[in-house]
């Protein structure tokens, strides 16, 4: 009996560990496929200057500071928003019908296609409000887009922190805004890092919503204000798999831009990592 | 002249009526224990000294509560500043994940105290008087978490020494600890006497007997027997008191 009992568990810890590898195992395929294909076109010269010949020759340069500016403004309109919202819902707010009604739209804006955040970008930033497409107008449009990651990060990274390092500030005779502030977001500030890191990976990749807001086909030229049009890797990769006038010599352009991709992807989230092990504190539960 | 005075205190969660009618006069400089079994009430009364019960939501009380006098639940009472007089020691430590320094002077700089030296000899006064100083003088800029939950407990006494409080209220300070650490914060209990007036809520007997001048048995919500600790433990004038202390109850 024993001996089936420990056959069985041996089985299942078996389909366990393999299908855990396997994960592993397609990732790595995604990601050596990528440095394949794409590792021959990198080079200095890839990533610092513009497409050249209809795009099949030359770098991908704007694209690179268009997807940055991009992540940038997003983050800048995301965050400040995303972390009050989430210190007001889980600090401040009583837990009430309006608190959920707030978290259940929270959750709603989340599940909505990215595709009709552009269309509702294009229609009150770019032509409402009048921004045109601009990296402003993409900003806001990916910003409200990561909005819910913020909020429910942050409101997690708060719900985590057990409720006697309040009492303990509040007992010393310290207001409710001083204890947010010197107690509960330094320790909660690692994990709302961890939001930060999340949607700076979405937006990076984000195609959609760019599409009518800000993204340009060709400009080689870089931005100089946030009303100008940018290219951004996401949208490029589109159009060199997809519109190009020579899809087959533009092919290692796009394996090369999605390698770059995701490498900026990678890099920022090792700079969060290291921000967040940085910052964390060691306190026991 | 007391220095805590209560009078027919009520206090509800929602429908729940967890304390009914207690009265109660604290001397100046003593030591008051409060026992009973669990869900008697004994640690809401505690909390009630503080005003710490207004952070919990759909809580109502009526009766008087007076420190020094003064009615802390009158509206022109800031709580704020009630909590720096009327300090609290928790049941499990709770230190800041800060440095043991920047622990003992966190009270103080949330009371917009900035000048430094006062600070360093406040911080240093207030971690001798809770008798972890010789311990801690050498690494004070080092995590509290790196201290045990014994010494924890005591820079949490420091914590709420340093900023002057007049009462000190401890809700079973040593219920998480070892007896080797439970014994110094009993001898700690022993010296602050002198200084404060200290009300500690207990579920240990022995501790009640050793540390406290008098003992208040709470039982169902109400204050069943409130005298010297002495005539508690030897004589209570109550059937309950008695059946509770020698633990045919409980």
């Amino acid at each position: 009996m024993k001996n089936l009992k420990q056959q069985k568990q041996a089985a299942v810890f078996w389909i366990l560990r393999i299908m855990t590898w396997l994960v592993v195992g397609i990732l790595f395929w995604i990601l050596g496929f990528l440095l394949v294909k794409g590792m021959g076109v990198l080079s200095w010269e890839f990533i610092t200057t513009a497409p050249k010949n209809e795009m099949t020759s030359g770098g991908i340069f704007p694209a690179i500071v268009g997807t940055l500016c991009l992540v940038t403004g997003s983050m800048l309109v995301a965050f400040p928003i995303g972390v009050m919202s989430g210190i007001y819902l889980n600090e401040y707010a009583r837990n009430g019908w309006t608190v959920r009604f707030i978290r259940i739209m929270t959750n709603n804006l989340s599940s909505i296609p990215s595709i009709v955040f552009g269309l509702f970008g294009m229609a009150l930033f770019v032509n409402t409000l009048g921004f045109g497409d601009s990296i402003l107008a993409g900003s806001l449009t990916l910003g409200l887009l990561v909005l819910p990651i913020v909020i429910r990060t942050t409101e997690e990274s708060l719900k985590a922190i057990p409720d006697t390092f309040r009492n303990g500030s509040r007992a010393l005779g310290a207001s409710q805004l001083q204890t947010i502030y010197k107690v509960v977001l330094p320790i909660a500030f690692p994990n709302i890092m961890t939001g930060l890191i999340l949607s700076i990976g979405r937006v990076s990749g984000e195609t959609a919503p760019i599409l009518f807001t800000v993204a340009a086909y060709f400009l080689p030229k870089l931005p100089t204000s946030i009303f100008d049009q940018v290219m951004a890797l996401p949208y490029h990769l589109y159009v060199l798999a997809t519109s190009g006038t020579d899809l087959e010599a533009a092919r290692p352009m796009a394996y090369g831009t999605a390698l770059v991709l995701i490498l900026i992807v990678l890099l920022m989230n090792i700079i969060a990592g290291i921000i967040r092990s940085l910052t964390s504190k060691d306190y026991v539960k | 002249m007391s220095i805590i005075s209560t009078k027919n205190v009520d206090f509800y969660y929602g429908d729940f009526h967890a304390l009914k009618g207690i009265s109660m006069e604290i001397e100046p400089n003593t030591v008051t224990a409060f026992i009973g079994p669990s869900g008697c009430g004994k640690s809401t009364f505690l909390r009630l000294m503080n005003r710490m019960n207004d952070l919990i939501d759909h809580t109502r009380m009526t009766g008087e509560i007076l420190i020094e006098g003064q009615n802390i639940y009158d509206k022109t009472v800031r709580v704020d500043e009630l909590r720096t007089k009327v300090g609290m020691v928790f049941q499990k430590p709770n230190p800041f994940p800060k440095s043991i320094y920047e622990n003992v002077a966190y009270g103080l700089r949330v009371n917009g105290i900035k000048d430094k030296d006062l600070i360093t000899h406040t911080v240093e006064e207030s971690l001798r008087n809770a008798a972890l100083w010789n311990e801690v003088k050498d690494k004070l800029k080092k995590s509290a978490f790196e201290l045990s939950g014994g010494q924890q407990q005591r820079l949490c006494i420091a914590r709420a020494l340093a900023i002057k409080p007049r009462i000190l209220l401890m809700d079973e300070p040593a219920s998480a600890l070892d007896p080797l650490s439970t014994s110094k914060i009993e001898d700690l209990i022993f010296t602050l006497k002198n200084d404060y007036t200290i009300v500690i809520v207990t579920h240990n007997m022995q501790q009640a007997a050793r540390v406290s001048d008098k003992t208040a048995f709470f039982y169902l919500g109400e204050l069943v027997e409130f005298d010297d600790t002495q005539q508690i433990f030897l004589k209570p004038k109550i059937e309950a008191t008695q059946n509770y202390i020698t633990g045919r109850f409980g």
